[in-house]
């Protein structure tokens, strides 16, 4: 039984830092090459910074946007596992 | 305190439920939110009401600026006629960063003023208190906004094309057949991008705002379980980005919003 439990709770651990640290890796490799075209297109055109400024916070929180739903989905599982319920209430049953 | 730090943290995580089952609701998020438009709503009427054309008050130049900022993205984006996009657009973008901005009160402020008035006037044990603050950190609040965006959507749709006009699209794009048979065998190929396009937007739409927002307030909790003196050196920073996300979300909503709307009226 702990067996069991434990097994359950170290692949969440596993899944959960996969998913978070794979939407930060996709999201930091996304704002870095945002984050150059600006510079790039700032530089060649100063007088369109501000105009190129609010697209660029509207595509950085479109670039957040599966970063954090991985997230939230990671913190999920850490915080209210539904694997583990599941498991526990199909062990109580079996009992 | 350690082994109390999960116990805390499920604590603050769970929603003052209305009752058990299917047709229970969060009725924090229900009346945070409903207060905040309000808020929101009365705040604007009451500068509406008592604009003037000379010494305008500095709350009068705040609602204007924030006016013009909306009215200047809509003006650029939807090139439809139509007087309901603008005043959503500026709803949605008030009344979502006033729910974002309550994640910057303290963690255990509102709840714990919740648990006194369940303790002292209704007999509640106060671990049964429950009281989340956030109403965008709320899957309900969120899908709520977004499924009445797609709602908008279609109905901006079908106000535009017709109803035969929308349903015609819905077969034949984004890929034109050029004979009768490829039109037929393409039908279906169509229906199948264009469901999926029509789904993704209010799923990403809420699971964004969700997401951020309640990551942030579950790095506020964890901060909260923190030592007084390590907390002000992780939680001002944290507070000072958070505002930054509070803002950006609430501005990128809008934006997507309005996007969507004018894509529905354009015609291919």
């Amino acid at each position: 039984m702990e067996a069991f439990v434990s097994q359950i709770q170290s692949m969440t651990a596993i899944a959960a830092a996969l998913i978070i640290g794979l939407g930060a890796l996709g999201a930091a490799i996304g704002f870095g090459i945002l984050g150059g075209k600006f510079l790039e297109s700032s530089a060649r055109q100063p007088e369109m910074i501000p105009v190129l400024q609010v697209k660029l916070f509207i595509i950085a929180g479109l670039l957040d946007a599966i970063a954090m739903i991985g997230v939230g989905v990671g913190m999920l599982f850490i915080f209210n596992n539904p694997f583990l319920s599941a498991a526990l209430a199909a062990l109580k049953a079996a009992a | 305190m350690a082994s109390n730090s999960s116990e805390y943290i499920k604590h603050h995580l769970t929603h003052w439920n209305s009752s058990t089952g299917f047709w229970s609701f969060h009725v924090d998020t229900f009346t945070v939110s409903l207060l905040l438009g309000f808020l929101f709503a009365a705040v604007f009427a009451i500068v509406a009401r008592r604009a003037r054309v000379e010494n305008p008050g500095r709350l009068q130049l705040f609602v204007e600026t924030i006016f013009e900022m909306v009215d200047t993205q809509v003006k650029e984006i939807f090139h439809g006629k139509s007087k309901i996009v603008a005043p959503l657009a500026l709803t949605i973008f008030c009344w979502i960063f006033l729910m974002n901005a309550m994640d910057l009160l303290p963690v255990d402020l509102l709840p714990n003023v919740a648990q006194w008035i369940g303790h002292t006037f209704f007999g509640m044990d106060p671990e049964h208190v429950y009281l989340r603050v956030v109403p965008s950190a709320d899957v309900d609040a969120t899908f709520a906004m977004s499924l009445s965006v797609l709602i908008c959507i279609i109905g901006f749709s079908i106000a535009s094309k017709g109803l035969g006009g929308w349903g015609k699209e819905l077969l034949t794009a984004p890929f034109h057949g050029s004979g009768t048979v490829s039109t037929i065998i393409l039908a279906p190929i169509n229906f199948l991008f264009q469901l999926i396009e029509l789904i993704a937007k209010p799923i990403s739409l809420s699971l964004r705002l969700f997401g951020n927002m309640y990551a942030g307030e579950l790095i506020f909790i964890l901060i909260a379980l923190l030592p007084w003196y390590a907390q002000w050196v992780l939680g001002a920073p944290w507070a000072i980005f958070h505002i930054l996300i509070i803002t950006l979300q609430a501005f990128v909503f809008m934006m997507l919003t309005i996007v969507y709307l004018s894509l529905a009226v354009d015609s291919h």
